[in-house]
């Protein structure tokens, strides 16, 4: 098999000449399925995994702790110990839940975060789906969830799960708007939704810096409802620990809590790795026109560490505020979102049409 | 809106309960066994009805079997928080009762204890007070300095949280050779330390939204419910017993009693802030000048308290601690009756967080300082 770290369109290639070879047409895209599903499948539980420990370790530095130390090298076994556990508690259903609903509410989740991650390259060639509307289609599956969260609120007959629904669903369905606009302004300045050709875009220079002030004033606003977006601190009204106890998902044990919680992590990412995608040039190296040199160096850098290093930066960046600051009032996340994010966001819209149509960025 | 309500309310067939949900007696927030039956309108609080009592211990009706001398070791049990204060209460009405006067070291030792557990306390306060608007770290740095103190309390008296340290005739023993020194390696590292506090959590634009102006006290309303310590000096009332009634070492020291004026979230936040700078210079001034000589004096084996009532007042984190005994005469006091701060302080949240949101409920909550031992005893 041709494998090379630069470009995983031969290796990609390969399999599917090699399967091609032996199968027929349909039997080959049931077993490239297959193969694309697993991957899924293993990748989201071991990014997943790893991302919980990450924020462990992140959140233990801010708190001049250790975090996890005992479990494996560094606590790195630490959170494979606690999913196994997770996986052997028992499942609680409460008396007089809905419980289609309630069983079927973690599945929404999680379902909804499958299919938005599906479209997100992670190196040249390392994409499972490309269409025209790409961006499109990760905000509207992402905002599915918002429905897993309702229903799991409302079938799991417990007053502070019910709360904690009501607040998600404000909230995520406000946000929705601001990560959307946000998202438009860079499609304007891309001239494209596909994710390929967003990202060929930034090939010389990125897009936060090509778009210059409404691509930064718009990559702010991006994180800022991406993190409200995901229901992480300081937005973490859903589940306001202080005040619900554990929100919408209070009644949830076991694996269908494992299942909120593996959701939550993988939206971090995809908030993350969407802000690379749009923002920071994909798994594009670091560009600066001229100077060949320093390109070349960049160059050698292959384009799933680059995708990693931002999408990492910009996780941290979250975990950073998720650590740092208090929560948010319900009144207040509104205010901020209908009286502050969205008119800077429209406003950020006609000033990058304007900086699009009089050739102002570089 | 209104008009549609008309219509709704005149057809008379829509019955609504009321959305009553139970804080408590498990949760986050209530810092321990309180349950708080909130009514709800959405998200408004319309009514809050503490609950106590899950875990009352009848400490008031155990005193009655007891010696005087064996009481002060049950009150630490009450606000661990204050366990120093509480103990001190204690020994000054014992003191009182018997007439006799402690000698001026352990006035002092008994002053720098109350100011270091006024400081473990108040930094333990906001801790949980961050916590409770979701700023985690605040957590762990409260509790890092709040380390350094303990440190200090178990060199020199072996216990950490309940010191069971202050004792009828003076304190239990000598203070260690070290406590001068590690008191003021304390300080000199908390000066540093605390604005770290205050960049973390005073002057973040989140926490000053959620704070300022919410949950109004007025100086009337302190008065009326009897608020007492921070709580109710944030309105406006100067109620501090270390000024009002001086006892042990405070009428030797200058400081200022801290009062605000606004009396919402973020003055009560605010002031135990300042209130932790003022403890330091307390402790500042007595510290190297403690005097030679006996840190107690002999007490008899039998203690018997002249037949009367006797009340003595200290100030705690929380509030005015009072203690009331009843003496018939007898080596066992007839009746005792704890004034605890917490119990006072719990009754006046109903009426200030009507109107505000459930978020605000657990801020206002926090700011009062609740230790529920305290509120049950």
């Amino acid at each position: 098999m041709a494998f090379n770290i630069y470009d995983f369109t031969p290796l990609t290639k390969s399999i599917h000449d090699s399967l091609s070879a032996s199968l027929n047409p349909t039997a080959t895209l049931a077993v490239e399925w297959l193969i694309v599903g697993v991957a899924y499948l293993l990748f989201v539980a071991l990014f997943g995994l790893f991302l919980v420990y990450a924020e462990r370790k992140v959140c233990a530095a801010f708190q001049q702790r250790l975090g996890p130390m005992r479990v494996g090298p560094w606590g790195l076994l630490q959170t494979i110990a606690d999913f196994i556990k997770l996986l052997m508690k028992e499942l609680i259903t409460p008396k007089r839940a809905d419980k289609f609903l309630y069983n079927l509410a973690p599945f929404i989740v999680i379902i909804a975060t499958f299919m938005a991650i599906s479209v997100i390259p992670f190196a040249p060639g390392l994409a499972s789906f490309d269409f025209d509307i790409g961006v499109f289609f990760v905000t509207a599956v992402s905002s599915v969830s918002v429905i897993g969260v309702l229903l799991a609120g409302w079938s799991s007959n417990n007053k502070y799960s019910l709360i904690g629904a009501m607040r998600s669903g404000a909230q995520i369905v406000s946000y929705e708007l601001s990560v959307g606009l946000a998202l438009i302004t860079m499609i304007i300045f891309a001239g494209t939704m596909q994710i390929s050709g967003i990202i060929e875009g930034q090939r010389d220079l990125w897009f936060i810096f090509r778009g210059h002030v409404p691509a930064v004033i718009a990559f702010l606003v991006f994180v800022i409802a991406g993190t409200a977006e995901t229901n992480r601190g300081p937005f973490d009204l859903a589940e306001a620990e202080s005040e619900l106890t554990a929100g919408f998902h209070t009644e949830y044990s076991g694996i269908k809590f494992a299942f909120f919680f593996l959701a939550e992590y993988i939206n971090l990412f995809i908030v993350a790795a969407m802000a690379t995608i749009v923002f920071l040039g994909g798994w594009m190296p670091l560009h600066f026109g001229q100077f060949e040199a320093f390109n070349g160096v960049m160059d050698l850098i292959p384009g799933l560490i680059w995708f990693f290093l931002k999408v990492f930066a910009v996780i941290f960046l979250m975990m950073w505020f998720k650590w740092t600051f208090p929560r948010l009032r319900v009144d207040h996340i509104l205010n901020l979102e209908w009286k502050y994010l969205l008119p800077i966001n429209l406003m950020n819209i006609i000033l990058m049409t304007l900086v699009v149509l009089l050739g102002l960025h570089f | 809106m209104e008009e549609y309500k008309e219509i709704l309310l005149t057809s008379d067939e829509i019955k609504t309960d009321d959305y009553l949900v139970n804080m408590g007696p498990q949760h986050p927030s209530t810092h321990g066994v309180l349950r708080l039956l909130v009514k709800l309108e959405g998200e408004k609080v319309l009514n809050v009805q503490p609950h106590i009592g899950y875990i009352h211990s009848g400490i008031e009706k155990m005193t009655e079997s007891l010696s005087y001398i064996q009481i002060p070791h049950l009150t630490d049990r009450m606000d661990y928080l204050a366990a120093h204060m509480n103990n001190e209460a204690v020994s000054l009405c014992v003191e009182k009762g018997l007439q006799v006067e402690v000698p001026e070291r352990a006035k002092y030792i008994r002053t720098i204890f109350d100011e270091l557990q006024r400081l473990a306390s108040h930094q333990l306060w906001w801790c949980a007070f961050g916590m409770d608007m979701g700023a985690l770290t605040t957590f762990f740095y409260g509790l890092r300095d709040r380390e350094d103190i303990l440190d200090i309390f178990e060199e020199t008296c072996g216990a950490r949280l309940t010191l069971n340290y202050s004792v009828p005739g003076g304190v239990m023993f000598d203070i260690h050779p070290n406590f001068q020194r590690d008191v003021k390696a304390f300080i000199k590292k908390f000066r540093q330390k605390l604005p770290e506090y205050e960049r973390l959590l005073t002057g973040n634009v989140i926490f000053q939204e959620r704070t300022k102006g919410v949950g109004i006290l007025s100086k009337e309303d302190a008065i009326a419910y009897g608020v007492t310590g921070p709580s109710a000096r944030a309105s406006g009332f100067s109620c501090d017993i270390r000024k009002k009634q001086p006892y042990s070492a405070y009428p030797y020291v200058k400081f200022k009693e801290i009062l605000g004026t606004d009396g919402d979230t973020f003055t009560r936040y605010h002031l135990r802030i300042l209130e932790m700078y003022e403890s330091m210079n307390i402790i500042e001034q007595l510290i190297d000048n403690i005097p030679e000589g006996d840190y107690a004096v002999k007490m008899k084996g039998v203690t018997k308290l002249p037949e009367g009532e006797y009340y003595q007042r200290v100030e705690t984190g929380r509030g005015e601690f009072g203690v009331y005994i009843i003496s018939d005469g007898k080596k066992n006091p007839y009746r005792m009756k704890f004034r605890s701060p917490g119990f006072s302080n719990l009754f006046a949240i109903n009426n200030i967080a009507k109107g505000w949101k459930i978020a605000d409920l657990v801020a206002i909550m926090g700011t009062f300082d609740l230790v529920i031992p305290d509120i049950d005893r």
